[in-house]
């Protein structure tokens, strides 16, 4: 299984989906995907590493919890993020993130991120025993 | 399209869905036929989920322009009384707290801005932060944040930001009551140091249009508008700030739900009791969002104006109104013979007080609040006034914008940024914006027709048609 990310439709907005063969993997690729939404990840150097953790008793909010602490990063720092590496254990998520600050001339950023959504949130393990991670983010 | 849900036709323009299942009061939607054929099920779904919330009064509304949304449908309205179980709801504000509209008349007519246009739009584009990453002048530390907080527009104008005069035309008379700071987080304090007076992206815009036609000549003149008229319109919310309080109160109310007996049909429903200590503390920190999104529009006002007066020295902007589309409100409203203290929420809907109530200006009482309706970029924009009707109809409210019609992901399919400016540009309209694909993602074709919106707005009895706008420039986040 060839871990990968994709966007959804959403009338208002956009999913983002992250399958891998972990769940972690599977966060890693919605990350990805989120990224995808503001500029093409192509272009984003993975330069300075970020700490983020994460906890929930809710394997689904912690997605969100996920992506809103990278969001949080992005607004915050100014950065946008094109590798991440996840760990999980429980309730728990660690992660660092890498990115670089925002270039809107090389970045060519086409909209913020408000929040991810619980609209469409889902975790689960596929048949094929692949995890799919994904929800709704505003913009 | 497929129809799941019971839709019984009330009227030529108002549609129900009686209580099934868990729904404690009806749904209505107001729309023309084809409308309401152009929407998505899962409005209908989102009407009947909100229907199930506990202290809903009368029914589940959704406006002429709703679209599917988190939770609440966008365009949807709902009532509850605290003192029967009511709740206020992270997921029916939404996001982005008290995103709103707001007007300025200019002075000028759109002959008089003609040949200064390309000018205008870069000096706007120059002075007004807009896009990703883009940051303000004013950086606040806590005490002056904790000001802002609580001032809301009013605080804007004590900083020098505008005229004390404009407080009169913004709802709240710009500083919305029983905002608690207390609630703000140092995370959404953070997002919002670097963001006063910035535009944001996506939707948000700032565009100067002249007036194309008179719907309402009497509302019209009451309003300070004539034919030809060069307005503003501003477009934008309570930025980082707002973001992060939805985020934060959305998993509180989530995980706190069974805690109150609350069973949610959809996570994004999250609610609490307006009697709990959760439900205060939101409403304390919702409401200081309100006085960031009030701030915010007074700032890039008074950008706006810096700008007039160096390109067009005979300007002078005065505000017409400003008015928010996400909100939960305390208010007066009669059911069923009854004055009765309701929270309305509005996602994605304007409030649309009629004449002579009186939290409308004095000066505009006797026609009714201005209802300010944002179209696409490069359509037209609408302005209406409410209507006595609209207090039995929909808690006076009515809708806000035009509507996706589309994803923005078969949006960037079907349209390239730059076709969509040279497409503009022949039409004698100048874009300004940092993204070209956020420009295809917003074209004027992913939207609904928005002159059927405000057509059906008007026939349903939610409000007057007074003017329609089109834009000259659009600085466009």
């Amino acid at each position: 299984m060839q871990a990968h990310w994709e966007h959804f439709s959403h009338e208002a907005d956009m999913g983002v989906r992250g399958v891998g063969d972990s769940l972690a993997q599977a966060f890693e690729q919605a990350a990805l995907a989120m990224t995808a939404i503001i500029a093409d990840p192509a272009r984003v150097q993975p330069a300075k590493p970020v700490s983020i953790r994460c906890e929930c008793p809710d394997r689904e909010l912690l997605l969100a919890d996920w992506l809103n602490a990278l969001v949080y990063e992005m607004a915050c720092h100014n950065m946008l993020f094109s590798r991440f590496e996840v760990t999980i254990d429980n309730d728990s998520l660690s992660a660092t993130a890498w990115g670089e600050a925002v270039d809107r001339v090389r970045h060519r950023p086409t909209v913020e991120v408000k929040g991810a959504t619980y609209t469409a949130l889902r975790v689960n393990q596929r048949d094929d025993g692949s995890w799919l991670a994904q929800c709704v983010v505003d913009v | 399209m497929a129809r799941n849900y019971p839709l019984q036709r009330q009227s030529e323009f108002s549609w129900r869905i009686d209580p099934f299942g868990k729904m404690r009061v009806p749904g209505i939607v107001y729309a023309d036929e084809q409308l309401i054929g152009a929407m998505d099920d899962k409005v209908f779904e989102q009407l009947c989920n909100v229907a199930t919330l506990p202290g809903i009064v009368q029914a589940a509304y959704a406006m002429p322009d709703a679209h599917w949304g988190y939770g609440f449908p966008i365009g949807g309205v709902a009532a509850f009384d605290a003192d029967e179980g009511g709740v206020v709801s992270a997921g029916g504000v939404g996001f982005d707290i008290s995103c709103g509209v707001r007007a300025l008349r200019t002075g000028l007519t759109a002959d008089d801005i003609e040949s200064r246009k390309t000018e205008l739009a870069n000096a706007l584009y120059q002075q007004v932060p807009v896009g990703v990453g883009s940051t303000g002048r004013i950086h606040l530390n806590d005490k002056g944040m904790n000001a802002m907080l609580l001032g809301g527009a009013r605080w804007a104008v004590e900083q020098g930001y505008g005229e004390p005069a404009d407080l009169d035309h913004i709802e709240e008379r710009g500083c919305m009551r029983g905002a608690d700071p207390e609630e703000i987080s140092a995370q959404a304090r953070r997002r919002q140091q670097d963001e006063m007076g910035t535009l944001g992206s996506g939707n948000h815009y700032l565009e100067v249009q002249r007036v194309a036609e008179i719907y309402d000549p009497k509302i019209a003149t009451a309003f300070g508008l004539k034919e030809n008229d060069a307005v503003v319109f501003i477009h934008c919310g309570s930025r980082g700030l707002g973001h992060q309080i939805g985020t934060e109160f959305l998993k509180y109310m989530v995980l706190a739900a069974s805690s109150h007996h609350i069973e949610l049909p959809d996570r994004e429903l999250a609610c609490a009791p307006i009697h709990s200590e959760l439900g205060q503390a939101y409403l304390g920190a919702m409401r200081a969002a309100i006085n960031c999104a009030l701030a915010n529009r007074q700032i890039i006002t008074h950008l706006t104006r810096q700008v007039f007066a160096d390109v067009l020295p005979a300007a002078d902007l005065t505000l017409l109104f400003d008015v928010s589309h996400n909100t939960c409100k305390l208010e007066t409203h009669t059911v069923a013979g009854r004055k009765r203290k309701l929270y309305v929420h509005r996602k994605g809907a304007t409030r649309a007080f009629g004449p002579g109530h009186p939290d409308i200006p004095e000066s505009l009482r006797s026609v009714g609040q201005p209802v300010l309706i944002g179209g696409s970029m490069g359509t037209e924009s609408h302005i209406l006034a409410g209507a006595s009707s609209g207090e039995a109809l929909s808690f006076n409210s009515a809708c806000h914008g035009a509507g996706r019609a589309m994803s923005r992901h078969r949006a960037t399919k079907l349209w390239r940024g730059r076709s969509v400016v040279d497409e503009l540009g022949a039409r004698g309209i100048v874009i300004r914006s940092p993204s070209m694909r956020g420009i295809a993602e917003e074209a004027p074709g992913a939207y609904k027709d928005v002159r059927a919106v405000v057509d059906a707005a008007e026939s349903a009895g939610l409000a007057r048609k007074v003017a329609r706008v089109e834009p000259l420039v659009c600085i466009k986040g």
